[in-house]
Parts: structure tokens; C-alpha cells; sequence
């Protein structure tokens, strides 16, 4: 199954009641998924009419009670991106689907991973944080989804599933037996109508400064537990490593193979793959750190979590970094050979 | 073992259906798969390619750096993919559109006239499948058996009645390299 065909069951298993999108390349099946099976189940799909109206469609399904999502690619994304500000702002529960391509401006529609500050970083205006999810394989897509439809109304808070144009379209053997039935989440804040109950309001417009800046500490407090609670990542082959490879979603796979070959002649390179990019998992890293000199950060882009592993490692150790910008897809004998060269540069260095 | 294959050739040849087959039918295996299209904006006429990557291990990456296999449907393919083949690989050229003369020497050819068989089944449309049963023969990434059997799921409801076609034509290409 494709990455988008799988990524659109999985919603639909966790209880996803209501898709809004608007086509673009590379997430193209996840919305023609979307648009077969949610009518077959009787629930809302709708074709937008811009990227803008879908994410505004997904505050309002959301200010209602309803599971809503969207999914869209990075020129789409920065469209979406006042939307997110206001579903953080009002505290509304959404699920944002992102399928990265070549940028900036409309750039290409190959895989890249060059959104990684939009999404990390909030992306819109205002002091808010977006949980994001960077799956690396097919399957875990089937984790990654029904996850993120959790912790979205757990803290009542957007959350950004961060792929690529190749995770998107890659197919691989999938199975959904690890999806639970979703979970019921109190909804005290939802306008369903006031009847037998004092009216609500949900809004981001807060004139007085005073409760503004309650609200965004309030907010903050929130981003806190996040932090504390939510990270999530992958380590590989990191027991006895000499340099740690710091790479995420589709990347990761590719750093993988070449790690792979480099085993195979003794150098010891291991990887840290964070599965959530924020909260970033600075703590495995300053724990790596103790014992590691070197780390190497790939990325399909021209830097951007680096800034990640550099605020994570405090200035310890020594950061290398190889990135493919643009939409170009490396091979794992490019990576092979590319963190090879450091690897043992980095060896002849400790020796002198 | 994990077997790396890149199919290559004009769009409309069948190339990304011959890569998806395969898959699938390693799948049905019950072995570890990964099918990844180029989705440029390609059209009918233009170039596509797809690599598979058949494994008894988890596969690490879904990109081929050197590939097993190439199958080469087209001369821009050829010219293209002959160079990142393993030395010692196999390319599967379709004879019927390419001069082959220019390879490589550390590599093996296998030159299958895919238009010409695939006419004496009556049609061009199924050259695709010729293709497939003679890299299965040369390459026995999967069992040829299996695949012929679960062909029904492999082309799924709506393609049943094209079915023994299908099977005619993997069969003639898997026959073709066994002579």
C-alpha cells in the first residue's frame, strides 16, 4: 500500500470524522483515498476550494467535537499555516498532514526536507508549538496517525504529521492490527448548542493584554508538558558507536542502509532518529554526548535540524552535517561514502 | 538476501506495473518489500522508473544505490541505468527498441525481443509481461509458481478476464530465456 493510501486508512481507523483538502502533489492519494472511503462510511470529506478554506474548514469540524484533518505539501502548508495559529490559539484539537516537496517558492515536486523549521517552529504567528510526527516507513505510519489524533485532543492542540513527496508514494506491506478503537476524550469546550447549559465562547481575539498574556503562559505551561512527556525516537546501533548519525523520516531509512555497509568494515556509526522533531529529543543526545565525540547530521535539506542537535549538545562535541537540498533523493553509497570520509578523518583526529 | 531491481523505460510501457507485480507477488511470499515509483511529472511518452527492493531482512532503504537487476525497456533507459548496475549485474534489455551494442563489459545482457512475442499473443499491450517472466527466470527473485497462482490477486477484480493473457504472456517470456 502507498504511503497516502495508508496514512488516509489509518485516519479513518482512528476515528477521523471529517477530511477537508485541496489537491497537490505528492499527497495527491491520500485526498482521492479520502474522498472514496469517507462517503462509503457516511462521514465528511470535502474538496475546498483553497488550501486556506480546508484548514478553517478543520476549526470549524473541530469547534463542533469532530475528529478533523487535512494534508497538504509545503506550498500548501505555508497557506495553512495562519489556520494552525488559530486552532493553537483557540486550543482545538486537529490533525495536519504535511508530504514535504523541493522548495522554496513552488519549487518541485520531489521529496525533501527542507519544512522542518516551518513545522518545528510553529510556523505561524504567535508564541504557539505544534507537536510534530516524522514517520519512517509505511508502517509506521499506522502508529504515527492514530497517535497523533490522541495527543491532539489530549492537549488540545494541533499536531503536524511530517512526511515526504517518498514516503508519500513509496508502497510497502502494511498491516492496521495495531490500531485500537479511539479513545472518548471529555469535550466541555465544543459549540454544540447551548441548550440546558450556560452558552460558550471560543475565540483568540483577546484585547486585554493582561489575559493574553495569561493565556500564553497558560499555553506555555502546556508546550512544558509536551516537552516533558512526548518525545519520542529511535536509537540504532548506538551502544558501542564512535559517531552518532542524527537523521529523521525517509532520510533516517537511507542514513540506515549506509550505516549497514559501514558496519560492515568496522566503523562504528550508530543513529539517533527522532520520531518526534518537536519536542526534539535533546536528552538521549547530551546522554550520547558523555561518550560520543562526533556527531553527523543528514538532511534533505540545507540545515535546518541542525539547529535541533546543536541546542541539544550545548556546545559538546563536534557536529558534522552532509544535506541534499532541492528534491534530490541521496543513495546510501553517497551517505556511505560521505560519512565514511568523516568517520575517519574524525579517527585520525583523536589520534594526533 | 535483499535484491535490488530498477525498471525503466517510456511511460505507457507497463513499467510501473511490471514493478508493482513483482512486489506484490514478493509480498504474497511473505518476504520484505519496498516498491518506490518516480512520480515526476511525467506523462505518456516520457521516462519512468521504479526500484523494488525484495528482502528475507528488514530493508533499510527503499533506494537502490546498485542495483541487482535493471530492466531496461527503452534506449534512454539503457543508457541511463547500465551505469549504476553492479558489476557482475543483469540487465533485461527489451531488443525490440534497443542497440545494446555500447555495454558495459562487466555486466550480463539478456536481450528478449519483447514487441514480437508479445504480438504473437496478439497484442503489445502484455510486452511488460514478457519482460517480468524472463527476469524471474534469470533472476529467481521469486518463485515463478507462486506468482503464476496468485495472479488472480495480483491484477485484482477488475482485470479477470485478462488474466490468462497475463499468464500466457509471463510464461512465454520465462520460457523464452529457459531455450
Amino acid at each position: 500500500m502507498s504511503g497516502n493510501a495508508a496514512l488516509g486508512e489509518a485516519a479513518i481507523l482512528s476515528g477521523c470524522s471529517c477530511y477537508f483538502g485541496y489537491p497537490i502533489t505528492p499527497q495527491n492519494e491520500l485526498t482521492e483515498y479520502m474522498a472514496k472511503r469517507m462517503g462509503e462510511l457516511g462521514r465528511v470529506f470535502i474538496q475546498s476550494e483553497s488550501e486556506i478554506a480546508a484548514i478553517n474548514m478543520v476549526l470549524g469540524a473541530s469547534v463542533a467535537g469532530a475528529r478533523a484533518m487535512t494534508s497538504s505539501s509545503s506550498p500548501g502548508m505555508s497557506l495553512k499555516q495562519e489556520g494552525i495559529s488559530y486552532l493553537a490559539a483557540d486550543e482545538l484539537p486537529a490533525v495536519v498532514v504535511d508530504m514535504v516537496r523541493g522548495g522554496p517558492g513552488m519549487g518541485n515536486i520531489s521529496p525533501a526536507q527542507s519544512d522542518y523549521l516551518q513545522a518545528t517552529r510553529g510556523g505561524g504567528h504567535g508564541d504557539y508549538k505544534t507537536i510534530v510526527l516524522a514517520p519512517g516507513s509505511v508502517q509506521e505510519l499506522t502508529e504515527v496517525v492514530p497517535l497523533a489524533f490522541d495527543l491532539a485532543d489530549q492537549y488540545r492542540n494541533p499536531v503536524v504529521i511530517l512526511g515526504d513527496g517518498m514516503l508519500g508514494q513509496m508502497m510497502e506491506p502494511v498491516s492496521f492490527d495495531n490500531i485500537k478503537p479511539p479513545k472518548e476524550y471529555p469535550k466541555d469546550y465544543t459549540l454544540t448548542g447551548a441548550k440546558g447549559r450556560p452558552s460558550r465562547m471560543v475565540r483568540s481575539l483577546l484585547f486585554d493584554t493582561k489575559e493574553e498574556e495569561e493565556h500564553n503562559w497558560k499555553l506555555v505551561r502546556k508546550y512544558q508538558r509536551m516537552e516533558q512527556n512526548e518525545v519520542r525516537y529511535e536509537t540504532f546501533l548506538t551502544d558501542d558507536a564512535e559517531m552518532i548519525v542524527i537523521a529523521y523520516g525517509i532520510g533516517a531509512r537511507i542514513v540506515k542502509g549506509a550505516i549497514k555497509r559501514l558496519r560492515q568494515e568496522n566503523m562504528k556509526v550508530g543513529m539517533v532518529r527522532p520520531i518526534t522533531v518537536w519536542p526534539f529529543p535533546a536528552a538521549i543526545l547530551q546522554e550520547l554526548a558523555k561518550t560520543v565525540h562526533d556527531f553527523f547530521v543528514f538532511e534533505m535539506s540545507a540545515g535546518q535540524m541542525i539547529e535541533d542537535v546543536r541546542l541539544a549538545l550545548a556546545g559538546k562535541g563536534r557536529i558534522h552535517f552532509y544535506g541534499r537540498p532541492g528534491g534530490i533523493i541521496p543513495t546510501p553509497v553517497e551517505l556511505y561514502r560521505i560519512i565514511g570520509r568523516h568517520y575517519y578523518m574524525a579517527a585520525r583526529r583523536k589520534e594526533q | 538476501m535483499t535484491t535490488n531491481t530498477i525498471f525503466s523505460g517510456f511511460g505507457g510501457q507497463g513499467v510501473l506495473s511490471m514493478g508493482f507485480t513483482l512486489a506484490s507477488a514478493a509480498m504474497l511470499e511473505g518476504r520484505y518489500v519496498t516498491y518506490l515509483p518516480s512520480y515526476g511529472v511525467e506523462v505518456r511518452g516520457g521516462t519512468a522508473n521504479c526500484t523494488v527492493v525484495v528482502s528475507d531482512e528488514e530493508i533499510a532503504s527503499p533506494v537502490a544505490s546498485e542495483p541487482e537487476f535493471v530492466v531496461a525497456m527503452n534506449q534512454p533507459s539503457f543508457n541511463r541505468f547500465q551505469n549504476i548496475l553492479q558489476s557482475g549485474g543483469l540487465m533485461c534489455v527489451n531488443a525490440s527498441l534497443v542497440n545494446a551494442s555500447s555495454v558495459r563489459s562487466d555486466i550480463e545482457v539478456l536481450s528478449i525481443p519483447t514487441s514480437e512475442l508479445a504480438e504473437q499473443l496478439g497484442t503489445i499491450k502484455v510486452a511488460n509481461m514478457i519482460m517480468l517472466g524472463a527476469l524471474i527466470r534469470a533472476s529467481n527473485i521469486i518463485s515463478f509458481d507462486a506468482m503464476i497462482k496468485n495472479l488472480a490477486e495480483l491484477l485484482g477484480e477488475g482485470k479477470s478476464k485478462l488474466i490468462k493473457l497475463n499468464r500466457e504472456a509471463l510464461e512465454r517470456g520465462f520460457n523464452y530465456v529457459k531455450e
